[in-house]
């Protein structure tokens, strides 16, 4: 299955991106280019206190300031405020949402006080004048402190600290390999620390509320504006028919824009209470600090192996910071941690535990591969393990992972894998890497010079899940104009993926048409049906299957018109280049703007009970799983002067299946590679004891620059998935194999002298730290 | 309130504004050119970056008034008249430098006055030009790649 499939017409070109002309002269437009009459501006008064009691808060300085047209309280909002979470998961127990903090604060960033201005300007000198006494109470900041009894309790509503707990049984047998009965018994503890999406533009809304209709239009940098629709209408209290939302161009998102944040809905709220139309564009300094975070696990793990380092058992106990108020789902990552852990190795028994507590600290929410721990803590697991029984981590991994010839394969958690190549992106990409080449040179300079160089590989499999509704589900309406040019309308939000470029090339490649000739519609609720927005992996595999399903019936019916006007047989027809002709008789043809024409405007002549128009709605169904995989492989050097990391070499080999658009698919690796990247060295989101959060700029939170990312090199292998497209899910997987590669390349080199890390970020001073640890 | 005359894309402009108003805001909200986009505001991510008289600066970190007299240009006015992109624009097409586009703006002025100094740069001299300027997207990929291409072009 290795190489990759002859590319259609249009399906697996590089076909350049129609999005870009407006994006590269300034003409995108964006929630803060929203500008309407009569707009208003907002600026939130936030917490600077952890956890305490709102005793004063004095706003008539404020509302006294020329330009300044409302002040808003808890008191003035919250009672009106509709459910907040999420549409999805609105039944589930999570954290007591709230528009503006009342009586209490739970975290430094949250939200207590909503200025409304005729501009920004003053509404942040508004914000200034508002005087908020808060008395400070103890509050937690570390997961394991927040598990302790005598824990004060994040939400008073609540009975304890932890949101979600889930645990699997322990077979007598999995108890006994752990206890001792197999060979080797490695356990060790990997804590990945606190690291946030950092979308390049900030969240923001337009809200504008028409009084005399009823009707709410809101402008949004969303991932997902149906879902905005949704918790708009609920948390504001319009009909959700008289709720838009729009979303032009959106400025990346990454997960954190895939709900709807507590700024955006209270936004629109007062919106709704004032009759107006107002403005939120959150800063840098808001969304660092108040977004939502992710990451920030904490896991112990054991792996009980033979002689020969084959795995027999493996458990892992994860703790998962949820933060004060989680966007989306509270411990919703956990349970995918433990039953992906032993990922694309075989493991005949495994068992888990996962639990996600509340803290004092900014709500987790979605960030690309929300439950990629289950592949950090493995990945870095292995090569601990490996390295602990004196097995090299690659031959470790090729003892142990699943051979093609063995899948399906059920996973000792009851998944089934099944359609993945783990075993052969191993081989390419330690091929591409030369790795055995790299052990000769890093023992040679190693022994010659006591530089530390190291290689670290990343191996994982993907499930881009339909399991739960409406993650596996979107709609097409494929709509013919009667010139024959196709309008196609997506329920997505497409933030940088190149939508509106890959689904013209799956419906020009399925109707036979020019590309040049189909126009993708999405990221307005007004002109689309509902839809499951862009995220999670999942846009080539459950739009473009839709995408199909509705071709497959404009397609038939407009060769069941032909074949009426040309007295041909239906079976006979093929589309090819805008011509509908006999196959092997091409002057047998007519155009396809010819039958477009006819379905619309000569009624007559189509065939006796045809519905009149060409277009079709179809919503397709993705199957519970469907795996896609890659190995990451890289190589880095550790100064031991300065504890700085350079990464010399980056390969990744992947399998997303059959390919729309090959420059996407590598973009879209490149981009979570590098965020990968830099949420192993460089980003960290620091809070100290007291839960005061010290990294607040780009001076402090530091992404990775074209200054320390290497090139990067892929390898494609295809494996189809059961979809009619071919296509897999990938658009998360980049950010999910590049963290243990590089955790574990550092670690390859710091072994080399007895040095040893179990967490991450792996900045100069932990670094620097870890070697002074081995020499003391 | 302070009068402010400039030069911005080649047409005159004149404003009373406040003295506190930033260039980035000027631009935005008074001359409508949207496509300076805001990313930090304390002057890092580079995606307000303009042409203030040839040199690359952040517009965030610029008051409206500092730019009495000069001529300003913006990433609307890097292409032709008639929609048409400048070689460096129709590089960053080619070699898929930008995805969401939220920081491509900043980056095309920035390779524009790099390319302008140095013609022919090296990938490091690229690497460092363009470390003052943030992107989430592309892991910056294809912006290298992009410049590379734009310097040949």
């Amino acid at each position: 299955m290795s190489g990759t499939s002859a590319a259609g017409r249009f399906v697996g070109q590089s076909v350049k991106r129609r999005e870009d002309p407006r994006l590269l002269t300034g003409h995108g437009r964006y929630v803060d280019d929203v500008m309407l009459p009569g707009m208003l501006h907002c600026a939130f008064v936030r917490s600077d206190v952890a956890r305490g009691r709102i005793v004063a808060c004095d706003v008539d300085a404020a509302r006294a300031l020329d330009g300044v047209v409302a002040v808003l309280t808890a008191d003035d909002l919250n009672a009106h405020a509709g459910v907040m979470q999420p549409t999805m998961l609105m039944a589930m127990d999570g954290a007591p949402l709230r528009p503006l903090a009342a009586r209490d604060v739970r975290f430094v960033g949250e939200p207590i006080v909503l200025v409304v201005a005729e501009s920004r300007y003053v509404a942040e000198d508004a914000a200034e004048l508002v005087a908020v006494e808060i008395e400070p109470e103890p509050a937690v900041i570390d997961p394991e402190r927040a598990l302790e009894p005598d824990a004060p309790l994040v939400h008073p509503e609540r009975a304890s600290n932890v949101g979600a707990e889930m645990a699997f049984p322990i077979a007598p047998e999995l108890q006994a390999c752990l206890d001792g009965d197999a060979v080797h018994v490695v356990t060790r503890r990997f804590v990945q620390h606190r690291h946030t999406p950092v979308p390049m533009e900030a969240r923001g809304v337009v809200a504008a509320y028409e009084p005399t209709s009823g009707e709410l239009h809101a402008w949004m940098s969303t991932q997902n504006p149906h879902e905005a629709k949704q918790a708009i209408a609920r948390v504001a209290g319009v009909p959700s028919h008289l709720v838009r939302v729009e979303s032009h161009d959106v400025g990346g998102g990454f997960g954190q824009k895939f709900f709807t944040g507590r700024e955006e809905l209270t936004v629109a709220l007062a919106a709704r209470r004032l009759g107006r139309a107002l403005k939120w564009i959150e800063d840098r300094r808001e969304n660092l600090i108040a977004s939502n975070h992710a990451r920030a696990d904490i896991a112990d793990c054991t792996f009980a192996m033979d002689a020969d380092g084959r795995l027999l058992g493996s458990y892992i106990d994860h703790l998962e910071d949820s933060g004060s108020f989680p966007v989306g789902a509270t411990g919703g990552a956990g349970a995918l941690v433990g039953m992906l852990f032993t990922g694309p190795y075989k493991c005949p028994l495994a068992s888990m535990r996962t639990r996600s507590v509340f803290t004092n600290t900014c709500g987790r929410g979605a960030y690309r591969g929300p439950w990629l721990f289950e592949t950090v803590a493995r990945e870095q697991m292995v090569d601990a393990a490996a390295r602990a029984i004196g097995v090299d981590p690659l031959l470790w991994r090729r003892r142990n992972v699943v051979p093609t010839a063995e899948l399906p394969y059920t996973m000792p958690t009851g998944l089934p894998l099944e359609m993945v190549s783990p075993s052969e992106t191993l081989e390419q990409a330690v091929a591409m890497i030369g790795y055995d080449a790299f052990r000769a040179e890093q023992a040679r300079t190693f022994a010659g010079e006591g530089r530390l160089l190291g290689i670290g590989i990343g191996l994982y499999v993907e499930p881009s899940t339909g399991m739960m509704d409406p993650m596996g589900t979107e709609n097409a309406v494929v709509r013919v104009n009667p010139n024959g040019q196709v309008t196609v309308a997506l329920g997505t939000g497409s933030h940088g993926q190149g939508i509106e470029t890959t689904m013209a090339q799956v419906v020009a490649e399925e109707l036979g048409i020019d590309i040049d000739d189909v126009t993708v519609v999405q990221g307005d609720t007004a002109v689309t049906a509902y839809g499951r927005g862009t995220g999670g992996s999942g846009t080539a595999v459950i739009a473009g299957n839709s995408c199909r399903l509705a071709c497959a019936e404009v397609r038939a019916k407009a060769i069941e018109i032909a074949a009426h006007l040309m007295e041909a047989a239906p079976d006979d027809l093929d589309i090819v280049a805008g011509q509908i002709a006999v196959r092997g008789t091409p002057a047998r043809a007519m155009a396809w703007a010819e039958v477009a024409r006819v379905a619309y405007l000569e009624t007559a002549r189509l065939p006796e009970g045809m519905t009149i128009g060409l277009e079709a709605t179809a919503t397709f169904k993705a199957p519970g799983f469907s795996w896609s995989n890659a190995c990451h492989v890289c190589t880095v050097e550790v100064d031991r002067a300065t504890g700085v990391v350079q990464i010399l070499r980056y390969v990744v080999s992947e399998d997303c299946g059959k390919m729309i658009n090959p420059m996407i698919v590598e973009g879209q690796i490149a981009g979570g590679v590098v965020q990968g990247i830099g949420g192993t060295l460089y980003e960290h989101f620091v809070y100290d004891d007291d839960g005061n959060p010290l990294t607040t700029t780009f001076m402090d939170y530091l992404l990775p620059t074209t200054a320390e990312v290497p090139t990067i090199e892929y390898g494609h292998v295809e494996t189809p998935s059961p979809t009619p497209g071919g296509h897999k899910g990938m658009g998360e997987g980049g950010a999910i194999g590049s963290p243990p590669a590089v955790f574990n390349a550092v670690a390859d080199a710091l072994a080399l002298v007895g040095a040893t890390i179990d967490r991450t970020p792996l900045g100069p001073d932990a670094i620097l730290g870890a070697l002074a640890a081995r020499d003391s | 309130m302070p009068r402010l005359e400039c030069t911005v894309n080649g047409e005159r402009r004149r404003a009373d504004v406040e003295a506190r108003l930033t260039l980035a805001d000027f631009l935005r909200e008074h001359c409508a050119l949207t496509g300076t986009h805001l990313g930090c505001e304390h002057g890092v991510c580079g995606a307000c970056t303009v042409l203030v008289d040839g040199e690359a600066v952040r517009a965030c970190l610029m008051f409206a008034v500092q730019a009495g007299g000069a001529s300003i240009t913006t990433i609307e006015g890097l292409g032709g008249p008639d929609g048409a992109l400048s070689a460096v624009q129709e590089a960053f097409r080619a070699e898929h430098g930008l995805q969401c586009g939220f920081c491509t703006p900043g980056f095309v002025v920035s390779v524009t006055a790099l390319l302008r100094e140095s013609p022919s740069p090296s990938e490091s001299e690229i690497r460092d030009a363009l470390s003052g300027n943030l992107c989430r997207c592309t892991g910056y990929q294809g912006i290298i790649r992009a410049v590379q291409a734009a310097a040949r072009a």
